[in-house]
């Protein structure tokens, strides 16, 4: 019961803050801009008499660009608009007034981050759904296993929230969201340092990328969405940056959902159990 | 020694170091049902850090605590008991009815039950005009009010108020001793945080002076207590002599003006005094036994460095 009063607040918070609202429209101008830009391509395109196949295929890279961009802004998002939330609180003191209620601690925690969860669940659904609608209006196009890439991006987005989540039991609002976007960002650039040793055939280089996975996966997560979500062809001809030789295995993903869920519960543990 | 379920609240030894800085050192502590208690103590004494023990929010170090009969930390006692905290923040964003329906909600209480409930407490604590606006514009006095409200929802068995009356205009003052009051008519009992002596001395039956993480001494606030009392004499034609023969009741004497002001040990040695003052030769205008006061005693306590 619990969970559901604080998941409620949670939203609602968004909702009048307009955090909510504000996080929309920028999503609509994102996919305003995202159709402009594709709609003066294939005008173009038609008016060049490009070849059908290399038509589709570059419409296919354009799906792939316009996904990393929202992959992008919800790791953003997630991280920023997540970070205030406990140690915000907890600096100024508003938990206590709710931490003494009859209420365990770890409900209360698990209740925020169902509130964050779920914006964060329609946030991506809306925005990759957006990128497919579009592309699939003006050119045709739409990414291959939406589902698995669209879960696989959500999950990412899940990963971050649970370890800001953990951190924010530790440390202050800012530390937290340097914390986790540093982590993130280790983990970013492991991905392209494992891409090129893929590329230049160095297996020493595709090690350090997967430690950087190991330490976050977030990363993975997005390269292995990627991979499901493009054209065959394009994972195998590497035209795109996204295509890969070194593609993040199944394994890491359910490493990646063992992260999470020990983060989630480090964060339960650690808010159980500090002073506030 | 009072069985456990008839105290509200029973420590022993409760200490709380934080990162080195001892905050509570040794707290030990019995306050029966239903009594009005009172903290007091400088700043920094380590009150507001004992009631966050007590309520779970701070982990002791060591030492053990009940409130209620259960051990503190204990989810299920907390539905019967309120909080008012030292700096009372909230969600800003809710208004005054939709906070109380949050915290009841919180609280297990019902939708039907907190339709009834909350506009009693808006009224209560005279925010019913106000009831439509956002928390964010309300003055400081006003958020304390609604905090107030907060922690009566629940009709609590035991009410923590730290510094309730922090922000508030005289009547608000009046507001939080009626409060006080009637909750100790419903048979609650009630933890006062304040330094606001004059407000303890009306509203509390018993009191505890904290200093340095300790309880340095507990009284009774009833008037026929004996105890430590202060008598101011003014007489004229007392020798040096004659004055330190006084010293025979008291250990401190003093002259204060006109006045010699003695500390003794109870009210029943005064016709004593009078006697051997007139034996020899003095002439006396006046007595009076002043009952050390909790301002002075506060002082004492306190110390003449601040407190700090
Ligand atoms: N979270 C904390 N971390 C470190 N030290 C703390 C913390 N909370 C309190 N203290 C220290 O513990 C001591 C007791 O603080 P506490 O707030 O309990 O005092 P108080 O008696 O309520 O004082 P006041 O009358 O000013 O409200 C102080 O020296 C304070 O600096
Ligand atoms: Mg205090």
């Amino acid at each position: 019961m619990g969970v559901w009063i604080m998941a409620g607040v949670t939203f609602r918070e968004a909702a009048r803050k307009k955090m909510l609202w504000m996080a929309l429209a920028a999503g609509g101008a994102f996919l305003i801009l995202f159709g402009t830009g594709l709609h003066f391509q294939a005008k173009d395109f038609a008016a060049h008499g490009m070849s059908p196949v290399l038509r589709r295929e570059i419409s296919f890279g354009m799906v792939t660009m316009g996904l990393y961009a929202v992959d992008l802004l919800a790791v953003l998002m997630t991280i920023l608009t997540s970070s205030d939330t406990l140690s915000g609180e907890i600096s100024s003191g508003t938990i206590q007034a709710i931490a003494t209620k009859p209420v365990p601690r770890w409900q209360l925690l698990l209740g925020k981050w169902f509130g964050f969860c779920g914006m964060l669940t329609a946030y991506i659904v809306i925005m990759v759904g957006g990128v497919n609608a579009v592309t699939y209006a003006l050119v045709g196009v739409t990414a291959r296993h939406l589902a698995s890439g669209l879960s696989l991006m959500w999950m990412e987005s899940v990963v971050l929230l649970s370890v800001t989540f953990a951190f924010a039991t530790y440390f202050s609002t800012l530390t937290t969201g340097v914390l986790t976007l540093g982590l993130h960002g280790l983990a970013f650039l492991g991905g392209w340092i494992e891409q090129f040793g893929a590329i230049t055939q160095s297996p020493r280089a595709v090690n350090v990328g997967v430690i950087a996975s190991v330490l976050m996966p977030s990363e993975a997560l997005w390269r292995r969405a990627a991979f499901e979500m493009q054209s065959p062809l394009a994972n195998a001809m590497r035209i795109s940056p996204f295509s890969t030789l070194s593609v993040p295995s199944m394994a890491m993903v359910f490493y990646a959902a063992l992260y999470l869920a020990i983060a989630l519960v480090i964060a339960m543990h650690r808010f159980s159990r500090r002073d506030l | 020694m009072s069985r456990s379920s008839d105290l509200a609240i029973c420590t022993g030894g409760l200490r709380k170091i934080f990162s080195g800085k001892v905050a509570v050192r040794n707290l030990t502590l019995e306050v029966p049902r239903g009594e009005v208690f009172g903290f007091l103590g400088p700043n920094g004494a380590g009150k507001s850090t004992s009631v966050k023990m007590l309520l779970g929010l701070v982990f002791p170090t060591s030492g053990e605590a009940q409130i209620l009969g259960c051990p503190v930390g204990d989810v299920k006692t907390r539905s019967k008991v309120g909080f008012l905290p030292e700096h009372f923040r909230f969600y800003d964003w809710l208004t005054p009815t939709e906070l109380l329906k949050l915290h009841g909600r919180l609280y297990g209480m019902s939708h039907a039950k907190l339709r009834e409930r909350v506009p009693v407490l808006l009224d209560l604590v005279g925010l019913t005009p106000h009831r439509e606006k956002r928390l964010r514009d309300f003055s400081k006095g006003m958020l304390q009010r609604i905090g107030l409200a907060q922690a009566l929802l629940n009709e609590p068995d035991l009410i923590f108020l730290d510094e309730p009356t922090s922000g508030l205009d005289p009547v608000g003052r009046r507001l939080v001793r009626d409060i006080i009051k009637a909750q100790r008519d419903r048979g609650a009992t009630v933890l006062l945080n304040s330094h606001l002596l004059g407000e303890v001395e009306i509203t509390c039956d018993r009191v505890a002076f904290i200093k340095d993480g300790e309880v340095v001494e507990t009284r009774q606030l009833d008037d026929d207590v004996e105890e430590q009392t202060t008598v101011s004499i003014r007489a004229a034609n007392v020798t040096a002599e004659v004055a330190s023969g006084l010293s025979r009741w008291s250990r401190s004497v003093r002259a204060e003006g006109d006045r010699l002001m003695l500390s003794v040990s109870s009210r029943g040695v005064v016709p004593e005094l009078v006697r051997y003052l007139v034996s020899s030769g003095a002439d006396v205008y006046e007595v009076t036994p002043q009952r050390l006061s909790l301002e002075e005693r506060f002082l004492e306590i306190a110390g003449t460095d601040g407190g700090l």
